[in-house]
Order: C-alpha cells, then structure tokens, then sequence
C-alpha cells in the first residue's frame, strides 16, 4: 500500500458514499421534476394514488363512494324532493326506463314519494349511522386493547375475558332487547351497534400492541428511558395505523349490512326518518307489485358494501410493501415490454 | 501461534489509539452468584406443575471501569439474559448486581429511569432497533429529550450533528430515515443514541453479527475508539470467537447458563482450560485453506441440553470428550486454575 | 439430446443479468456473471449482502419471481438452458430437486411445521422417484442415517419443532439429497446456526460432496467457511464477480484488492491485531451502478481508469509460493499462460498485473 491518492486526499469513502447516495437522490428527483419536497413523502403519496390508478376494481369503488357520499351528505340541496314530501295522487310512478317522467327517475313508491330522495336521504342515514358507529366502537375498543395490551398482567386477563364473553353473547338478541328497552331511534340504534361491535377492535388493538412490544426500538425507547405514555403514544400506537384504517372500513361495511338487517325487522328508524334499510324493508309489502321498491334499495346497499370491501382490499395492497413492490414490478415490466414491441 | 506469516498487514496509526486501553482497578460492575429462572408452560391437568427454564445459574463476575469483558455463549447460553439483568430489563431469582458499588437489584421505577442514564444497549439488529418513523436526529436526540438534558429535539440538534460525526455518519444524517441507511451506517446510529446521554457502562448485545464482514471491522474499530475517547466500559456479548478476541480485555465463555471459564483474552486462546472452550475454538474456520485442513478439529458431537432439564453434574458432560462418571454427578467449581485464569473443569 | 462430454462442466451460468423493478428505481442485482461448476466440484460464492450472491443461486433454480427479472444471459445445466427457450418450464420442474437441490439458510421456513419430517422426505421421494410406501420410508431412514441424525428411524416421526437448529438443517439436507442430485446449492446453510453446529454441517457436507461425488455450490458471506471446503472460490461485489479462483491460491494470494480487503478484515483466531483493517466506505447503489469498478471509491490503489471504465474477469498468473518469488518467476509465468495448470484463475481489475509486481519486488 505504498502509493498514494492523490483524487481523494482529506475525503473519506464514507463520504464519497454518502456524495453518491446524494447524487442518485437528486438524480432522481429531477427525473420525477419535484425538487424540494422530501423524497421519502413524494414517494408516498405517489405511491398511494399510483396504486389506486392501477387498481380498476379499487378506483371504480373509490369514484362510486365518493357519488354516494356526495349524494348522501348534501342530500337537502341535491334531492329533488324531501323524503316525504308528495301524496296519493303521485303514487306509483314508474321509474324512467320503464316510461315515467324526469321529475321522478326512479318512480315513486306508493305513499307517492319520490324514490331517489328517499334514496339520498336513506343513504345520508345510513352512512352517518355507520361512521358514528365505526367511531364511538373503534375509540371505546382501541382504548381497551390498547390498555389491555400494554399494561398486561391481570389488566389484560380481566378486560379480555369481558370481550370473550360479549363475543359469547348472541348479537341479535342483545340488540332486539335493547331497542325493546330503549325505544327505536337513530341514537339507539348508533348505542346498540356501538355496544355490539366494539370488541373486534380491541383484539385487534392488543394483538398489535403485544407484538410491537417486543420489537427491539420498543425495548430501545424504554432504555433511553422513555416513560410509559410516551412508549405507548410515540413508538407503539403508529404500528396501528394500517390495520385499524382496514378493520374500520370493512366494519363500516357490517354496519351498514346490521342496520338493514335491524330496520328491515322493523326494529330500526320509525317514519318519518328514513334510511336504505327502512325502504327495503318499506318495499316488502308491495314486492309483488311493486318489486323495484325493495330492489332498487337492496342493489343500493350491495354496491356501497361491495365497493367498501374493495376500497379495503386496495388499502391492504397500500399498507403491504411487498405486495405494492411485485404489482408495481409486474406492471413496469410489462410496460417495458410492450413499448418494446412496439419499438421493433 | 502457528501462522502469523499471513498477508495481513498490520496498520500503523497513532500508538495511544491502537489496541486496548488499559483499564482501571476499580469494579464498575458486579454480579454475584446470579441465577435466572424463567416460569414456562406448566404440566398436569390442572397446569399444577409449573416448568421453569434455567437460563442463568450462580454465575459471578466482575468488570473493571475502562474494561472490556466479552461474554461468549452459543444460543440458550444465557448471554443475552445476563446483559438484561444487568440493565435491569430483567429480574434475577436471586444473586446481587452492583453498578459503581451500589446494589441495584432492587431499583425500581424513576430511580431505575434515572440510573439507566449511565448504562446503556447497542443492540444487536441494527434495522430492528430504530424506530423507522423517526429521523435519525429524533432517535439520537430522544434519550436527552425524555431525561430532559434537552428542551426539544431542535433543541439538541447541536449536540447530535457533533456526535453523529463522531460515530462516522455524514453530515446530513440527521434529517434522513433509518432505511436510508446500510446495516453498518445503522449500527453507527445505533451507537450513537446509546452514547447521547454520556453513560459509564454499555452492555453490547452482538452489536456487529448481522453486520457484514467488512463492515464489521468499522463497527468494532468505532466502539474501541470510543472507549478510549470516552473512557466507557464494555459488556460485549458475542459467539463469534474472532471478533471478541480483537475487542476483549477479558473473556467470559458460558454454557447452558453456567459460567465455564474466565480469564484474560489471550490466556483463553492461547492455553483454554475448559474442554468447550477448546472445541468452541476448533469450531471457528480460519480462512487460510492450508492451515484449516491440517487444524486438529475437535467437533463436538450433540447438541446444547434442553435448558428446562439441564443434565446432572457438569452441564457439558452429556458432549465432553473428557467426561468421567465423577462429571454425571457433581457439578464442577469455578476455580482459579492460572493467575486470573478461572475455569470450571474437575480435569484441566 | 447427447450428453455433453465428461469434462465439460454440469453447470455454465452464462453473462447472467438480474434486475429487480422497484419503484424507487431498478436494481441491477447481478450485473452480468459468468462461472462454470464442474463434475463434483465444490464451489464457494462469496460476497456481502446485496452483492446478488443469493439472487445468482436463485437463478439456478429458476425461482427468480416478481420484482425480480433475468433480463439477459443464460444458465445451462448440462447444455440446456433454464432460463429461455421453448419447454423451459418443463426443463426446471424435471431438473429441480431431482438434479439440483438446494438447502437455505433458514431450516425452519423451509419445513412445513405440520408435518412430520418423515412424511416430507416420503412426499418427496415418492413425487419425483416413484417409490412405494414402504421402500421410500425405508429409503428416508437410511437418508437420515447419511446426514448423521442419530436413531433416525424414531426422529423420522417428528415434526419439525421437536427438533434443535442443526438438526433441521440436517433434515433439509437429507431431503436435497433424496433424489440423488448432482449439483447441491446450500445458501448460507450456517449462518442461522451456533458455531460448534455450524463445525458440525461443515463437516458433514464436506463428507457427503467426497462420498457421493456431489458438486456443491456454497453461498455464504464468510470466507473462513468456504476455506476448509471448497475446491474454488468466486468473490462477488455489486453484482459482478470480481475474483475467481482456486480455493488455496485466492487465500494465498488475492489477487483483487476487494478480496485482500475482505480477508484483511476478517479478524482471524490465530492472528491478533491492535486494530482491525476495515474497507472503509459502502457497496454502490446499484440503481445506478458506477460506470467504471463498482469497487473504486474503496478502493486504495484506484486509478482514473478504475472510474471510467469496467474491468472485465481476465486471466490472472498466480505467483509461485511465497519466499521463492523473485521478478524472474513472474515473467516466466506469463510465458505460460497457455498452460492449463496456471490458467484456471480470473480476476476483474486493471492493475491486478502492477499489484502482483509490486508485491514481487516488494
């Protein structure tokens, strides 16, 4: 080693590596034409959308919630009429298709109210039960597990062994007793749901929090002598994220589907409020004459539910690395092959 | 030693960083007849019979202040629990520790907090250990931060830049991610955060294992520079025979939980006591093909004891070559067999 | 198809270029290798991590999947190809296993945990040998009595959780071997393992290559493990193979300066150093691998045009033994470069000529 160099007198390989590493950052970004902005959130949110463009199913889903939702929540401007608002004499309109009028597109129903605002209004009902619902039992749930998962001991065993028994106890008739108890209204109906669907998220949160407590960085924030409360908020809570933003979104579907269930049992809201599920179960009377009275809103709760469980499985490919990095090398490569072909 | 005819060349750099500093005689640690039993699943019906896993038993040494003591076990050895039990992450059955002559068996709560400032954990997973949501400036600046050293994170900026370059990270480290990072620039991270509150003891747990081989050097070389800079004492837990003879004042090799042998790191390699120590030797390739062909092997046949139901007697005797009846029933001491050379063997 | 002559190797792996498409950029994981395994040969691929040690042996077995890609270059096995051509598909399923087998790194993983490991060396026996019941149970026992698991014939009704590291990597290896395959691929087989075990697997697999005749790949980042085993050594760094050779003349002698650095810095028992040598620096990012030596930002003796140029695997004269060595001997060496004897060792840099010769008068 007797000669020396001259190129890199006073400049360490550490540093000609991490001259390197910036050069191939920038390199990139002004590939990508975004200087500025850390690499690492462009990358991120890039990612996200990108994943959403490549997924038909999840984008078809994301475009059809967003109509519902705009629908639902501006429902008092958008509808053409109030949910209850007409008479007999403009009972049983048939939709358009089938030759009614463009005051009334999908026909009225036979108390003559228009059918695609009480859909609207239904849909306003049935999405604001669902969100409180997902809420109120995902708070109350993650702050158990989240108790139960960190404190452990007798802690853990007491509030677990209350889940299992809720878990024991047939929902249904829980929820039957209760609207009994209470009286049917839409608070009741958010309590009862709240009461029956907490559960799930405070397994999930405590099998999160038992697994993120053994990773070394949680043993390593406890060393530098990190109290409690900071381990749990700074270094255990944000390993949550992924699988809470799935299990709510998939719980919203449930919710939706339960409060169906309970209004077409005629346990839901009373007239005058309406909700998807009151008219499916308002359609059964007349579905031999009328069919679409109970179609129409029964098709209406399938699409959001199926479109809710596809939006979940775009977020799983979102939070799952390995998943992203094979569909995004899948579609490269067979980009490149085709600009190939196209080039010979 | 047979072969020092090697290509290796020996660096010349300045004689007072070279090598190993000289330690002090003061004890900054001390363990005394520690023995560590973990509760498993119990057996019977009714789960009467609880199973216990020994993993620790009657195990004593000290570590002098500026020292560095290498601790070498196998997998199930009970290292790494040692090194916990010392930190404090876990309760010993019984036995005594002591830090800077104070009994810390019993510290709890905020006082236990507040001693940790003076020994800390290099871990051994260098991706593991760091929280990959956090920048690197608030991984380092943390422990300051918490022990309030420091009233922010940007408050200790200065401080972090300044060690960060000191453990051989780029200037631009500090705002960066984790994952920005190799295994070895990582480790360095690592270090750093141990060292951000100055502390007196660091237990390294395998520190450079899931490093790659020339990478580990820079690990090693950076942990030796900063004993010397900083005066820090080291628990350096390891299996890898090589490396821990380069880093170690004194060598510590553990079995199945029991402390076998115990003497300065030269005199270990050079004149082994203990039989394990002999075939743990044998078992670590020497990359000079010549040379490895013609080394006397010695393979040990079985596997380590099931540490739920350790073997009678000597914990080795079930794949010692030496074993005799005497080895099945009583368990060797730990004896002073040279000056400072401390083995447990009835035959060596 | 006729069968290729004896000496010729069972293995060619031809210019293999692997990318990996991700989207922070593609990597080109293996840039570009080419090494034969012969008949019986045992061969040690040695490299850091990411250096496409792995992604190589991978390749061999046709298990290169998404983000992955073998986008150029060739890997034949006794002649034809398991990479492209017409009934590829069908060439790898017939040669995996049977043929070439392979052992990983993590023995746990590569058993299914529900299963005794009897039932899964019979599964494989009776899939690719079409042996009956009893005369693949009875073959399992003898394979587990090769590999040295004691009192097989009760170990063949355990599951794999009733079984310590090494042993399970001793199961694997009796099932690579189930079917008698010419070519064993053992990535990193030890590494998971204690040291008195990985003596152990060593030692065994040493013994299977002699008794059997197998030619063995061996994948490891250690270049003390491969140094009691292997016939030949390749050294890889960012995906090329920087140093090819045989086993005693690269420990020797390195001849290529990422070599000499990585067995520098190998702290060795019989050698004690006051501070160990140490490759500064880190392997490039191979989204945008240098255009010259992918080693010469580490390298102590890059010239200019290390930087600007890549330097293929050329033919490289070892020296005589060390002691005798004298200027004379090195030009006479490169008198016979024609002769087979001396021929059998490549080396990727520019100035490995000028080190040797300095190292001579030295």
């Amino acid at each position: 080693m007797s000669e020396a160099n001259p190129r890199r007198a006073g400049a360490t390989a550490t540093d000609e590596f991490s001259a390197r590493q910036q050069e191939v950052d920038e390199a990139r970004a002004s590939e990508e034409g975004q200087e500025g902005r850390p690499y690492e959130l462009r990358a991120a949110t890039q990612g996200i959308f990108g994943e959403l463009r490549a997924d038909k199913a999840g984008l078809l889903a994301a475009i059809f919630l967003t109509i519902v939702l705009i629908g639902a929540v501006f429902a008092p401007w958008l509808a053409p009429q109030g949910p209850v608002e007409g008479n007999p004499s403009t009972a049983s309109i048939d939709p358009i298709w089938a030759g009614g009028t463009w005051a009334h597109v999908l026909g009225t129903d036979a108390q003559g109210y228009d059918v695609l605002s009480r859909l609207m209004y239904g849909a306003r009902t049935t999405l604001l039960i669902g969100f409180a619902v997902v809420l109120i039992a995902g708070l109350f749930g993650v702050t158990l597990g989240l108790i139960a998962g960190y404190r452990g001991g007798r802690t853990d065993r007491w509030l677990m062994r209350w889940v299992d028994v809720q878990v024991a106890f047939p929902g249904l008739l829980i929820a039957l007793i209760m609207i009994a108890v209470l009286g049917p209204s839409k608070t009741s109906l958010i309590f009862v749901l709240s009461f029956n669907g907490w559960m799930v998220y405070a397994r999930m949160t405590r099998g999160v929090v038992l697994a993120a407590k053994e990773r070394p960085y949680v043993e390593a924030a406890e060393m530098v002598g990190c109290r409690p409360r900071r381990v749990m908020f700074v270094h255990i809570l944000p390993n949550l994220t992924s699988s809470l933003v799935t299990l709510a979104v998939l719980e919203f579907a449930r919710i939706i589907l339960a409060e169906a269930t309970l209004s077409f049992l005629g346990l839901g809201l009373q007239f005058p409020e309406v909700s998807l599920g009151v008219m499916a179960n308002g359609g059964r009377d007349s579905f031999f004459s009328l069919p679409r009275l109970a179609i129409i809103p029964g098709v209406v709760i399938t699409l959001i539910v199926l479109a809710v469980n596809f939006l979940a499985s775009w977020l799983r490919v979102v939070f799952d690395p390995q998943e992203r990095e094979k569909r995004f090398a899948a579609g490269a490569t067979t980009a490149a092959t085709t600009v190939e072909g196209a080039a010979t | 030693m047979t072969s020092a005819t090697s290509a290796t060349s020996t660096t010349s750099t300045d004689p007072a960083r070279t090598g190993r500093p000289v330690p002090s005689d003061e004890l900054l640690v001390e363990v005394d007849r520690l023995s560590i039993n973990f509760p498993v699943g119990r057996s019977g019906f009714w789960g009467q019979h609880q199973q216990w896993v020994h993993a620790v038993d009657d195990v004593s040494f000290g570590i002098r202040r500026g020292e560095t003591l290498g601790l070498v076990g196998e997998s199930g050895s009970g290292k790494t629990t040692i090194g916990r039990a010392i930190l404090r992450r876990i309760e010993p059955s019984s036995g005594w520790i002591r830090f800077r002559g104070q009994y810390i068996t019993d510290t709890k709560g905020e006082e236990l907090r507040r001693l940790r400032q003076y020994m800390q954990l290099v871990f051994q997973d260098p991706y593991a250990s760091l929280n990959p949501r956090m920048t690197v400036l608030q991984l380092v600046a943390e422990p300051l931060v918490v022990h309030g050293r420091a009233k922010s994170i940007d408050a200790a900026r200065g401080d972090v830049v300044k060690l960060l370059g000191r453990c051989g990270l780029p200037e631009d480290a500090a705002d960066r991610h984790p994952h920005a990072f190799s295994g070895g620039q990582r480790q360095r991270i690592g270090i750093a955060r141990a060292l951000a509150l100055r502390p007196a003891f660091i237990v390294a747990d395998e520190p450079v294992s899931a490093l790659d081989v020339s990478v580990r050097a820079q690990v090693v070389n950076l942990l030796q520079d900063l004993q010397h800079e900083l005066g820090l004492t080291y628990l350096f837990i390891a299996h890898d025979l090589s490396v821990v003879r380069h880093i170690s004042h004194r060598i510590a090799i553990l079995y199945a939980g029991k402390l076998v042998e115990l003497a300065d790191s030269d005199s270990v390699y050079e004149s082994p006591r203990h039989p394990y120590t002999e075939a743990l030797l044998s078992s670590v390739p020497i990359p000079d093909p010549p040379l490895q062909r013609a080394r006397r092997r010695i393979v040990l046949q079985g596997e380590i004891p099931n540490p739920i139901h350790p073997p009678p007697g000597c914990r080795f005797q079930t794949r010692c070559p030496l074993a005799q009846d005497r080895c099945r029933h009583e368990a060797p001491p730990l004896e002073e067999k040279a000056p400072g050379h401390w083995a447990a063997c009835f035959f060596r | 198809m006729i069968g290729p002559p004896d000496d010729a190797p069972v293995l060619e792996v031809d210019h293999l270029q692997i990318d990996f498409v991700t989207r922070r950029g593609t990597v080109h994981a293996v840039r570009d290798v080419s090494f034969t395994i012969a008949h019986g040969e045992t061969v040690g691929l040695v490299g850091e991590s990411g250096s496409g040690k792995s992604v190589t042996a991978q390749a061999l077995l046709g298990m290169i999947e998404l983000p992955g890609k073998i986008v150029g270059g060739d890997v034949r096995w006794k002649g034809e190809s398991l990479v492209h051509g017409p009934g590829v598909r069908r060439t790898i399923e017939r040669v995996r296993g049977a043929e070439i087998a392979m052992v990983f790194q993590d023995p746990m993983t590569s058993l299914d945990p529900v299963f005794t490991i009897g039932s899964q060396i019979v599964e494989v026996l009776r899939r690719h040998r079409r042996l009956g019941r009893k005369a693949a149970k009875a073959r399992a026992v003898e394979l587990l009595d090769l590999v040295g698991i004691a009192n097989p014939a009760a170990r063949i009704k355990q599951y794999p959780f009733e079984m310590s590291g090494g042993m399970r990597q001793r199961v694997l290896i009796a099932m690579a071997l189930a079917c008698e395959p010419a070519l064993l691929v053992a990535d990193e087989p030890t590494t998971a393992l204690d040291v008195t075990i990985q003596a152990q697997i060593l030692e065994l697999i040493a013994e299977l290559q002699r008794e059997l005749q197998l030619a063995v790949l061996l994948i490891t980042h250690d270049l003390g493990v491969v140094a009691g085993v292997c016939d030949r050594v390749a050294v890889m760094y960012a995906g090329k193979i920087v140093e090819d050779a045989p086993a005693a003349d690269l420990y020797a002698e390195p001849a290529h300066p990422y070599t000499a650095g990585l067995l520098g810095s190998t702290p060795r028992l019989d050698i004690v150093l006051d501070r160990l040598v140490a490759i500064e620096g880190a392997p490039p990012d191979l989204r945008l691998p240098p255009p010259g030596c992918a080693y010469a930002t580490r390298c102590p003796h890059a010239v200019e045009r290390c930087e600007a140029e890549q330097p293929s695997l050329e033919r490289f004269v070892a020296l005589p033994l060390a002691g005798e060595a004298s200027e004379e001997d090195a030009v006479l060496a490169e008198d016979e470069l024609d002769d087979p004897a001396r021929t059998g060792r490549t080396v990727a840099c520019f100035r490995a000529d000028d080190l040797r010769r300095q190292r001579v008068s030295a």
